[in-house]
């Protein structure tokens, strides 16, 4: 049994539907990107795989395990985070919160775990900084050390890299991919089709036409070929 | 001083000073959650609100007005946090339509069914806060001490998931918080809180309860906690400073911690400005 299997999955908002038939699985240990156009459903999709809102159709089943509340989410930035006040320490602890249950406060155990993810994502020494005074890449690594703190076992993450400059892209393609060494699952929202390419172990394609397979099956199918053509024809000409 | 401590004797000046910074510590709590969510004139909406409620109890001639004020305020604050950050009309808009269209409907029907022959005065005691904090009955103040330990207790036992809540709610979700649960909490008790300081304190003074402190802190401070802590502490002392000088003076209650919280978000802006924040 897979961590996560999606069968005949449709989505979209109130009538509009986003995606249809969608079918793919996720096992332990895989690295699943997904790509597709501006406006395909990559992020519905995954707000549909967190519960955040219902499927218009299809199942999502959870196994192997895996318990809703045990998912690490990184979400594309929204407004509100942008004059909060809260420290950094603040918001990786609250990735804890899934751990609490009804107890209201965080117990020590949950804060040294804070700190393991925060040292592990190397922002210990911002600890006691204003997020909203970070620099891009900081922040995705503060929202990436949060996420860990929720999960020890599969992330989400949704254009983890979005903004940043090639060097701290580079950066945190090698930390998501040393926590996929460590047995961590992913599953990456990414427009970045060649570092797909070089890390991912599985593809998912959404838009017009959709592909589910393997990163060599993707890379000699129709589709993939096509859009990896016109993706690069985009790089040189933007 | 000494005609201070003359006035203190006189039971209706120590009930004000309770009151007063009760509910502004109450609202100031909750203030920063509020500014952050975009709600910073839900204060202002729901007090409208809750006069509208109060113009049809009028009406009807009810005895206990409460019965449908609490009600109708709750619901409204609950319909307005509930449409939150999906909604297709934004949150200030959709505060604003209530607030001004509740505002236009109570002196309407006010003016429809008066029974009073001080209309005018009615209505701008109601908004503007009448001298009504200074005539405090015990049992009011019980009731308002009463609430306000439940607000601070609830405040203080769910304070991280208000947090988590406040900073992203789909994260939340994702870790199996349940969020809206969290976003009614807060809606009711904004709602309690109000009701509450109208009736006391006038519909003016709460919105600046709830904006100002948390706005000056804000300009001093980078941790939810200690913005937290500081807009509390920065709105007690307001509410106190406020209630003794106009007791001195003989400036209305509402306008003077008004006041006095205008100067300390300047000063903090000052402050703040010279900290390089
Ligand atoms: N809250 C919403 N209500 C209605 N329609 C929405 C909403 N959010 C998104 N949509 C629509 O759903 C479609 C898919 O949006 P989605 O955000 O999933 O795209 P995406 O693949 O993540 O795009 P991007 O690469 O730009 O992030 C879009 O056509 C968008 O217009
Ligand atoms: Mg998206």
């Amino acid at each position: 049994m897979a961590f996560i299997t999606v069968t005949d999955l449709s989505l979209g908002y109130d009538t509009q539907v986003v995606a249809c038939d969608l079918n793919f699985s996720v096992s332990k240990g895989d690295y699943l990107c997904i790509v597709g156009e501006n406006g395909s459903g990559k992020t519905t999709l995954m707000k549909t795989l967190l519960h955040l809102k219902e499927p218009i159709s299809g199942k999502i089943e959870t196994g192997d395990g895996l318990k809703e509340n045990e998912i690490g989410y990184l979400p594309q930035q929204t407004i509100v985070q942008k004059d909060f006040p809260a420290s950094v320490r603040e918001i990786v602890l609250s990735g804890c919160q899934g751990r609490c249950g009804m107890r209201p406060f965080y117990n020590r155990e949950e804060k040294e775990l804070a700190k393991e993810n925060m040292e592990r994502m190397g922002i210990t020494h911002l600890a006691g900084c204003c997020y909203r005074e970070l620099s891009g890449g900081q922040q995705q690594r503060v929202l990436l050390a949060r996420a860990l703190c929720a999960t020890r076992k599969i992330l989400l993450l949704d254009e983890p890299v979005a903004g940043l400059d090639p060097v701290v892209t580079a950066q945190m393609y090698e930390l998501i991919e040393g926590l996929n060494k460590d047995g961590i699952t992913i599953i990456m929202i990414s427009h970045d089709i060649s570092s797909a390419a070089k890390y991912a172990s599985h593809i998912l394609h959404i838009g017009n036409r959709l592909f589910f397979g393997t990163k060599e099956e993707y890379l000699n199918s129709d589709i993939g070929r096509i859009f990896i053509e016109r993706w690069k024809g985009g790089e040189i000409n933007g | 001083m000494d005609k201070l401590i003359v006035y203190m004797q006189y039971p209706f000046v120590r009930y004000a000073l309770i009151v007063g910074i009760l509910i502004a510590l109450c609202s100031s709590l909750l203030g920063v959650t509020l500014v952050l969510k975009r709600f910073s004139f839900i204060g202002d909406g729901l007090s409208h609100v809750a006069f509208g409620a109060m113009a049809i109890a009028a009406v009807f001639q009810l005895t206990n007005k409460m019965m449908i004020i609490l009600p109708v305020t709750i619901l409204s604050a609950v319909l307005l946090l509930r449409t939150g950050q999906n909604a297709k009309i934004k949150g200030d808009a959709a505060i604003a339509m209530i607030s001004v269209g509740a505002l236009a409907f109570g002196y309407l029907i006010m003016n429809i069914f008066s029974t009073s022959s001080n209309l005018t005065g009615d209505v701008c005691s109601t908004l503007f806060g009448s001298t009504s904090i200074l005539t405090l009955t015990s049992g009011e103040v019980w009731v308002c001490t009463i609430l306000s330990i439940v607000v601070v207790l609830l405040f203080v036992l769910f304070y991280n998931r208000i947090f988590a809540v406040t900073f992203d709610e789909d994260f939340s979700r994702s870790a199996g918080t349940k969020a809206d649960a969290y976003n009614l909490m807060i809606a009711i008790i904004i709602a309690v809180i109000i009701v509450l300081a109208m009736n006391l304190v006038g519909s003016l003074l709460i919105s600046a309860l709830v904006i100002f402190p948390a706005l000056s802190s804000m300009r001093l401070f980078k941790s939810f906690k200690s913005v937290t802590i500081c807009s509390a502490i920065l709105s007690v002392v307001c509410a106190f400073a406020g209630i003794v000088i106009s007791i001195l003076a003989g400036t209305p209650v509402g306008s003077t911690i008004v006041a006095a919280d205008v100067l300390v978000f300047a000063i903090c802006h000052v402050l703040g400005k010279i900290r390089g924040v």
